[in-house]
């Protein structure tokens, strides 16, 4: 987190979107994150993906619990209000703020300590709720801010820096939302901008609960040999399933793929998820296939990345709740305090 | 043998029966008959914290003077739970009545000379009448309750037609109840003498509801403009939530599309524990809406850290606490006033909370909806206290008002013409001098006026910041709005002895309406005594003026550790040795003649001589 404003110049040839928006307008302050910290990449891609859609930087609500990765907000969307909650408990404070405004974009952005620890309740309780919110997991497997101890996401087996080694058994974030209900649910690598970018885009334009874990290795505590969050590790280990580009509603869908290497996936906004399989067996509408090809991956020792499930149809929190389209701190007075004459009939009624 | 007691509207009764018997409804229309007569009932519902089996008992206080408070003592019990036997007898007053079911006999031994026994074959009537086990247990009450119609003389009538309003959606239940009302009644014509206490038609209770704390509360934040509500089930408080859902269900939907096409004006979520709950209420509080969540001691408990980051994050809020007997799990069905100091400096660090002390229904109403203006106005998490006598039981109160021409105070909020005109927004900066800084919500404009919400130490523009001074100034500030709290909160009300005296007595909640008797009684033994009732914390100035011009002042309060004395003593530096406790915590509510005896002593007069003391 740092004060350190980036220079608000801008280059006359950076390509506009469009709405006029330079990707310099989705940057913020400048990050006090080590250098080569692969939540910068997230951040980064963050940006780029909010400069892609379209994104009015100001409408976007960023939220965050405590951690190395929940500093990130601040240095991504300086135009947007953020709020760095408290450990672990993010996911409910996003709730409510998008209870009482529906019509702003909610990202939620927290680590493997915040969520899978601490935060492992709220994070399940959210991903059920149907929270319409783009959820990121910078996933470390590690404690940065307090220097090295593993966090609940760290594999069995794997080593520390000082060489100790983790006898409890990793959480699979991408497994629980799942379980959990998520209705887009991706993983992704913090070194791989081609895939990760497009998996943002799609989750901000997911109407539910949109979950993406990133695996971003931590350079100072967690990128050593016997790591399973290493680059080194992922990069060897990773089974992407697909690649995914998005189109926006108001795009025509022009592209033109081979027949059988691709899925198209329309969202309730209008949207097209285009999906180059990588795995030619892999339909990501498919809930039950997807936890049985998880689970065959990780029993092989893979790290399965890509658009995993996502369900088009999906209904959010307030289709549950009946709320008014109108955002709820909007109501004037006369929507929300009943008239007089309504108390006196409740007041007749209990007598 | 002791002289039976005779009282027309004026004694106290007491239903022992068994939770899950179902006698809390042929108790309750015991209790609305007699206000359908005219005659001011207050009553109070004493059940274990489980669904059934364990005793469970309903006290009602009949006062044709208006006392609605207990009064302390039974003249009236009505036996119906062989577990509690030997401590409902040895609780009745001399001279009162026990009425028991007489179907086994029982040895003399379980009897007292003092009282006059009752005794209604109630078992062997139920048995004779039905032949199933259900409508056994459940008219086995109204045939007492048809008795006690005749021993007590209630008009018959009434009860009948509250009978056919019970069960007005379930109309083939009102013959075979007013069955069992007719069996009561005739045997007890038949075979008893009616009693000594007598009910007889006033005009007492006037346009007056009745109605319980929790429910006036709910009524209260959908009134206070209350859209975002994030609760978890705890007792006393989940019925407060549930008068919420109700109350919007009724009352906040948009005409055009009703509750089931998506037209609810208002958002409850039942969340997965109390500390998701203050949470979603502090995320709806950043952005705008009027949220709430309500809680017991145990749930303050758990939502400590959130309050510590609402009040430094300086985000609206409101919490109603209705306060059971603790510390832990305590008395969980019991009622105390012992989470004034936990609510007042929650969580760790330097902090103050508002508090709004109602006592009953009627402020539970008004705080309830004015805890949402304070909340907006002072951008911090605001707490109205309750407690479970107020929460969940039915108190006779005023009929419920509202200015049609109030306007909802939505506190300082910058606009997106504000900022567009210049306003140098500084999210932390004290521009009026009142310590309440300007706040903007997320999306007011495309590029000004956004800040990053934190609980980490910033200067006056949001900016993250270590620096001692800056801190300090932050921190500082935050004590100034805390001192403009005390003119925006209720004011103290004060009541002066109708002569000159040197004794005082402070206190709040609750405990109002056996105050009122005690005073009254005090009164009329010639002892004066001001008396002044709190009403919100920060304290003003009037309460420690209070103090200062009395000798002595007792301070009564349902807790062991005399909590708003210590609030008292911390805030306005006061003499402890001027503040006297008079404690009640044993869970049921305070008595009229706990705190008059109480008082009589502390001013060291025995009550027989307490006339000759007024200074």
């Amino acid at each position: 987190m740092t004060y350190i404003a980036k220079p608000q110049f801008h280059h006359p040839s950076l390509k506009h979107n469009a709405l006029g928006f330079t990707r310099r307008d989705y940057e913020g302050k400048v990050s006090t994150l080590c250098a080569g910290c692969g939540h910068d990449s997230i951040s980064a891609a963050i940006v780029q993906a909010c400069f892609e859609i379209d994104l009015e930087p100001h409408r976007l609500a960023k939220l965050s619990g405590i951690g190395c990765s929940s500093k990130t907000p601040d240095y991504f969307l300086g135009a947007s209000h953020g709020f760095n909650t408290v450990h672990g408990r993010m996911p409910s404070v996003l709730t409510g703020a998008n209870l009482a405004n529906r019509s702003l974009i909610y990202l939620g952005v927290s680590g493997d300590g915040d969520s899978a620890s601490i935060g492992l309740g709220q994070f399940a309780h959210a991903m059920r709720r149907g929270v319409n919110m783009t959820y990121i997991v910078e996933n470390n497997g590690v404690y940065g801010l307090t220097k090295g101890q593993f966090s609940a996401t760290a594999d069995k087996g794997s080593k520390s820096k000082k060489g100790v080694v983790n006898s409890d058994s990793g959480i699979d974030m991408v497994g629980l939302a799942l379980q959990l209900g998520a209705t887009f649910v991706a993983r992704s690598f913090s070194g791989d901008k081609d895939q990760l970018v497009p998996l943002i885009k799609a989750a901000l334009t997911h109407k539910g609960a949109a979950f993406i874990d990133v695996l971003s290795p931590c350079i100072a505590f967690n990128n050593h040999k016997g790591s399973t969050k290493s680059f080194d590790w992922v990069r060897e280990h990773n089974e992407a399933v697909n690649r995914l580009d998005v189109l926006m509603a108001r795009m025509a869908v022009t592209a033109s793929y081979e027949p059988g290497s691709l899925t198209e996936v329309t969202q309730h906004d209008g949207s097209v998820l285009l999906l180059r399989k990588v795995a030619e067996d892999y339909d990501p509408t498919d809930h039950a296939g997807a936890i049985s090809y998880l689970q065959h991956a990780h029993a092989a020792g893979e790290i399965v990345t890509g658009l995993l499930y996502v369900d088009p149809e999906a209904e959010e929190l307030h289709d549950a709740l009946g709320t008014v389209k109108q955002p709820l701190n909007a109501l004037p007075d006369e929507e929300l305090v009943p008239p007089v004459a309504a108390l006196d009939k409740i007041n007749a009624g209990l007598r | 043998m002791t002289r039976p007691i005779t009282a027309v509207n004026d004694f106290v009764v007491k239903f022992a029966n068994v939770n899950g018997s179902g006698s809390a409804s042929a108790n309750g229309l015991f209790v609305k008959a007699i206000l359908r007569m005219g005659v001011p009932v207050g009553a109070r519902n004493i059940f274990p914290s489980n669904i059934q089996g364990l005793p469970t008992w309903y006290e009602i206080r009949v006062s044709g003077h208006g006392w609605l408070g207990r009064r302390g003592g039974v003249d009236l019990m009505v036996a119906m739970n062989p577990q509690t036997w030997d401590r409902d007898v040895a609780e009745i007053e001399p001279g009162g009545y026990l009425f028991y079911d007489s179907t086994k006999p029982m040895p003399s031994s379980k009897f007292r000379d003092d009282i006059t026994v009752v005794g209604l074959p109630l078992t062997a009537l139920c048995n004779a009448a039905y032949a199933e086990p259900s409508k056994r247990k459940i008219l086995k009450n109204i045939i007492y309750l048809g008795a006690l119609t005749f021993l007590l003389g209630i008009e018959r009538a009434v009860v009948e037609a509250l009978l056919a309003e019970e069960y007005a959606a379930k109309p083939a239940l009102i013959p075979a109840n007013i069955e069992a009302l007719q069996i009561g009644f005739d045997h007890a014509r038949d075979h008893l003498k009616p009693l000594g206490l007598k009910l007889r038609r006033a005009d007492a209770v006037g346009d007056r509801i009745f109605v319980d704390g929790n429910t006036a509360a709910g009524l209260g934040a959908v009134y206070g403009g209350a859209t975002v509500c994030a609760w978890y089930p705890i007792t006393p408080s989940t019925s407060l939530a549930e008068a919420f859902t109700a109350y919007c269900r009724k009352l906040r939907h948009d005409p055009e599309t009703g509750p089931d096409g998506g037209g609810a004006r208002y958002a409850i979520v039942q969340a997965e524990d109390e500390i998701a709950s203050i949470g979603m209420v502090t995320g709806a509080g950043w952005n705008g809406a009027r949220a709430f969540t309500c809680t017991s001691g145990p749930g303050v408990s758990l939502m400590q850290e959130f309050i510590g980051l609402s009040y430094f994050a300086e985000i609206p809020g409101v919490i109603f606490d209705v306060q059971r007997g603790g510390p832990s799990t305590g008395m969980p069905t019991r009622t105390q006033q012992s989470d004034i100091l936990s609510a007042a400096y929650a969580s760790h660090g330097d902090t103050k909370h508002v508090l709004l002390l109602p006592e009953g229904p009627n402020e539970c109403f008004e705080f309830g909806a004015l805890a949402f203006d304070l909340a907006d106005r002072l951008q911090t998490m605001i707490f109205v206290m309750l407690d479970l006598d107020m929460g969940m039981n039915e108190w006779l109160i005023e009929p419920f008002r509202w200015d049609e021409d109030r306007v909802l105070d939505r506190g300082k909020i910058m606009t997106a013409e504000m900022l567009e005109a210049g306003a140098d927004f500084g999210r932390y900066k004290d521009v009026d001098g009142d310590g309440i800084p300007w706040r903007t919500l997320p999306a007011t404009h495309p590029s000004k006026g956004s800040y990053f919400t934190r609980g980490t130490s910033r200067d006056p523009y949001a900016r993250y910041s270590e620096e001692g001074a800056v801190y300090v100034d932050n921190m500082e500030r935050l004590l100034r709005k805390f001192e403009t709290a005390k003119s925006l909160v209720p004011p103290p009300i004060v009541r002066r002895a109708a002569r000159k005296t040197s004794y005082g007595v402070i206190y709040y909640g609750s405990t109002s309406p056996a105050m009122d008797e005690a005073l009254a009684g005090l009164e009329a033994d010639g002892v004066a005594v001001d008396a002044l009732r709190v009403r919100a914390f920060p304290f003003e100035g009037e309460i420690f003026e209070f103090i200062a011009a009395h000798d002595l002042v007792f301070v009564v309060e349902q807790n062991r550790d005399a909590q708003l004395r210590t609030l008292l003593i911390n805030e306005g530096g006061v003499d402890p040795a001027r503040l006297v406790k008079v404690l009640n915590y044993d869970g049921s509510p305070i008595t009229a003649r706990f705190i008059q005896a109480e008082l009589a002593k502390g001013m060291g007069v025995p009550k027989a001589r307490a006339g000759e003391m007024v200074r």
